[in-house]
């Protein structure tokens, strides 16, 4: 969880930013899921955006709601962004999703028991030339096979448990 | 500054860096180090090269000798055969037709030696980070120009008459554009950059940021210069992670030297620009959607008019380009309107740059003037279909565009020409198809994606784009009817007409352009239950040929379900009450015994 200093700070720090009073909440909101330890908005911290911004807490939530990169449910430690277009499609992409839901055992907007992974659409990510592809957390991966997948997402579960 | 032998320019493009970049240039670097050479060869990360299915890519200079798919070991190979002993590493050479080995490709190959680089001039050349390889390559010559020799309406002027075209999609003349924004009355204006790029199959934005993004900081300030703005913004995706900081390090280099800020270049010309961060919504992506975002509203449309130019950012007069055409704006203001003419059409003067990606060998970024036909584009080019398949159409334009069947490949692309094709030349994203593609699916899944993606302020879109993807899925299903595909014709034109914003009223063309040529396999999945192209797997069934199934096994071990029998070395037969259609079998069958057939067996 966020403490409200650290929100203030970020609001000041956005303030410094030259960020003018009307486009500052989609900034804050950023700053502050990147801060929060699962990846998302807690109700609280919406809250005290709120005040800090002199906001209504309903304006927060509509734009909160509104962008498909903010949460308000808590999200795993890697949030893997499958990308579901038609150049990841024709290239077998289909495979890679049912890959990645059957390695951890996920739908699309779950989190594993571990809260270890998310799962999550995403558009065109525009690295067509390798598709199909994933992000996870800010990291590309191109040129996937269900097998290359696999990989990858247990190479990440032995990093955590050691 | 030292002298060096040698200049590895190694790409450090998005697609690039995702095949595993980082580590070839540490291994390249370790190595280096290792025989003490750090001083005399120098490496520069730069931006896309273009040719994404080579990826990771390097070229060596002074020869130009051009490295494909590397690893780290054959970085290190590289630096003991090639930097050291100066023997070319033939096993990570270009191989052309014939396996014949091509050294310097970018002589002989059409992917490289057709394409005519003006918005993505700097791409593979410079290092995105440094500012002064930009100068080196003429960057800030342009806004040199434009403030110290010339008035904003001749800067207008300039690009009026060049006939450049928004490249975002719509195609309209970007400086009329300029020209409503500058006489539009107030004294703060915006200038506003657009580099929400979302459509499917479409990367030249991404690539233009990260491997050139000085280009965009200099054209705004023009743009900004010519409308009268002293603020500008740049509406990046947050998808963009590696574009939103090499552009905020631009940015911060460019007000380093003065070309942002106060008084630029000693005139009495003020303007900067910030960064604004989208956060995952299509919509954003359409003008006046993408002001509220700015905003920090929700990022829904508005209704027009009133026109950015008259009222846009704060309901000021404002001006939005998209990237690539921002990127060509340098280069016009240097060199005149009559050399940006000389390639294109009459009305679509100029380059283009296309993505293209599917079903096709060569997939990547080329830029190549307009007016040049699909089938250069795609056969010469793009070097045709990868696995000897037919290619069937191609999709432009991404979820607002329309497939363009192959009898129709010899049509140039320019932006009337696709239309009259109900296609659009849209953002440049080309998607290759083959004759194992739906047609039904792909305009399927393109209506999912604006249904997802619809933001729900009007009707239209929201509720009957929703429909229309419902009737798509009844059909794929094998459950649609004849009267469905009228219903769907219907629909459509009624949401195109109707729509808010261009999302909707463009989301239908997938649907109506593939109804328009492909009704024949909409019919053949809703009378005969059939998918002609074998991808709709309600329509499908996997079947072992007796006759060339060894009786292996490989498939009955691959079967996530375990419903194909058989014992070892006999034919084995599949259970269809149990098959998933996950088509593993297929995949694993060295004897090509698996097959699928249409419709499905009951």
């Amino acid at each position: 969880m966020i403490s409200q200093s650290e929100i203030k700070k970020i609001v000041e720090e956005a303030r410094k930013e030259a960020l003018e009073k009307q486009d500052i909440l989609i900034y804050t909101l950023h700053k502050i899921q990147d801060k929060v330890e699962n990846n998302y908005i807690p109700e609280e911290s919406a809250k005290i955006i709120s005040k800090e911004l002199k906001i209504p807490l309903s304006k927060i939530y509509e734009v909160l709601t509104f962008y498909t990169m903010f949460s308000t449910k808590p999200r795993g430690k890697y949030v893997i962004r499958i990308c579901t277009s038609l150049p990841c499609h024709v290239a077998n992409g289909r495979e890679i999703i049912e890959a990645i839901k059957d390695e951890l055992k996920i739908d699309f907007g779950q989190t594993t028991k571990d809260g270890l992974f998310t799962l999550e659409e995403t558009g065109c990510l525009g690295l067509c030339g390798v598709s199909p592809v994933i992000m996870i957390n800010q990291e590309y991966y191109g040129n996937l096979t269900p097998e290359k997948v696999r990989e990858i997402l247990k190479n990440l579960k032995g990093g955590e448990e050691k | 500054m030292h002298l060096t032998t040698n200049t590895i320019l190694i790409c450090a493009g998005g697609a690039c860096i995702s095949s595993g970049e980082e580590s070839v240039k540490e291994a390249l670097e370790r190595k280096i180090k290792e025989y003490n050479l750090q001083d005399a060869i120098e490496i520069v990360e730069t931006g896309c090269m273009g040719a994404c299915s080579l990826g990771p890519i390097m070229v060596i200079y002074p020869e130009g000798i051009y490295y494909q798919k590397l690893t780290p070991e054959a970085a290190e190979k590289i630096v003991e055969e090639h930097l050291l002993k100066g023997r070319v590493v033939e096993e990570y050479l270009y191989q052309g037709d014939k396996d014949k080995l091509i050294p310097q490709p970018q002589k002989e190959i059409p992917f490289f030696s057709r394409q005519v680089k003006i918005a993505t001039r700097n791409l593979g050349v410079i290092d995105p980070l440094n500012i002064e390889e930009y100068i080196a390559r003429d960057g800030y010559f342009a806004l040199h120009k434009a403030l110290k020799e010339m008035t904003p309406e001749e800067v207008i002027k300039v690009i009026k008459d060049s006939g450049l075209r928004g490249r975002g999609g719509a195609g309209f003349p970007t400086g009329l554009k300029w020209e409503f924004a500058r006489k539009s009355p107030g004294d703060e204006k915006y200038m506003i950059c657009n580099a929400d790029e979302g459509d499917p199959g479409a990367f030249m934005d991404r690539s233009i940021l990260e491997g050139d993004p000085h280009t965009i900081i200099e054209a705004m300030t023009i743009a900004a210069y010519a409308i009268g703005a002293n603020k500008g913004f740049v509406y990046v995706r947050a998808e963009y992670p590696i574009a939103i900081e090499r552009l905020s390090a631009a940015l911060n280099q460019a007000r380093e030297y003065g070309f942002l800020g106060e008084n630029i270049l000693g005139t009495d010309f003020s303007f900067d620009i910030e960064i604004r961060i989208g956060a995952g919504a299509f919509v954003c992506g359409e003008e006046t959607a993408l002001i509220n975002s700015i905003e920090g509203e929700r990022g829904q449309p508005r209704v027009k008019p009133p026109y950015p130019a008259q009222k846009g950012l704060w309901n000021k007069p404002s001006n939005i380009n998209n990237v690539e055409t921002l990127a060509c704006v340098p280069p016009i203001i240097i060199n005149g309107p009559e050399w940006f003419r000389q390639w294109g059409t009459e009305k679509s003067p100029g380059t283009k740059v296309f993505a293209l990606a599917g079903k096709v060998k060569n997939t990547g970024l080329v830029e190549v003037p307009m007016g040049i036909t699909l089938r250069e584009l795609i056969y010469e080019i793009g070097g045709g279909s990868p696995t000897g398949k037919k290619i069937k159409a191609v999709q432009t334009g991404g979820p607002s565009g329309g497939v363009i069947p192959e009898e129709y490949f010899d049509t140039p692309v320019d932006y009337e020409s696709l239309n009259n094709l109900g296609a659009i030349v849209g953002s440049g994203g080309m998607i290759v198809l083959d004759e194992d593609d739906c047609m039904v699916d792909v305009a399927k899944f393109f209506l999912e994606f604006s249904v997802d993606e619809s933001c729900g302020k009007c009707t239209p879109c929201r509720e009957g784009n929703k429909i229309m993807y419902e009737i798509l899925d009844k059909i794929t299903r094998g459950e649609g009817t004849e009267e469905d595909i009228e219903l769907l014709e219907k629909l459509g034109n009624t949401i195109k007409d109707s729509s808010l914003c261009g999302l909707g009223q463009t989301a239908p063309n997938p649907v109506l352009s593939t109804l328009r040529y492909y009704k024949e396999e909409y019919l053949a999945h809703v009378r005969d239950k059939k998918c002609p192209a074998k991808k709709c797997r309600d329509l499908i069934s996997y079947v072992i040929d007796p006759e060339k199934c060894v009786g292996c096994t490989a498939c009955a071990r691959v079967c996530p379900v375990n419903c194909i029998n058989g014992e070892v070395r006999k034919v084995h037969e599949i259970d269809q009450s149990q098959c998933i259609k996950c088509g593993s079998c297929i995949e694993v069958c060295r004897f090509g015994a698996i097959s699928k057939v249409s419709p499905a067996i009951e």
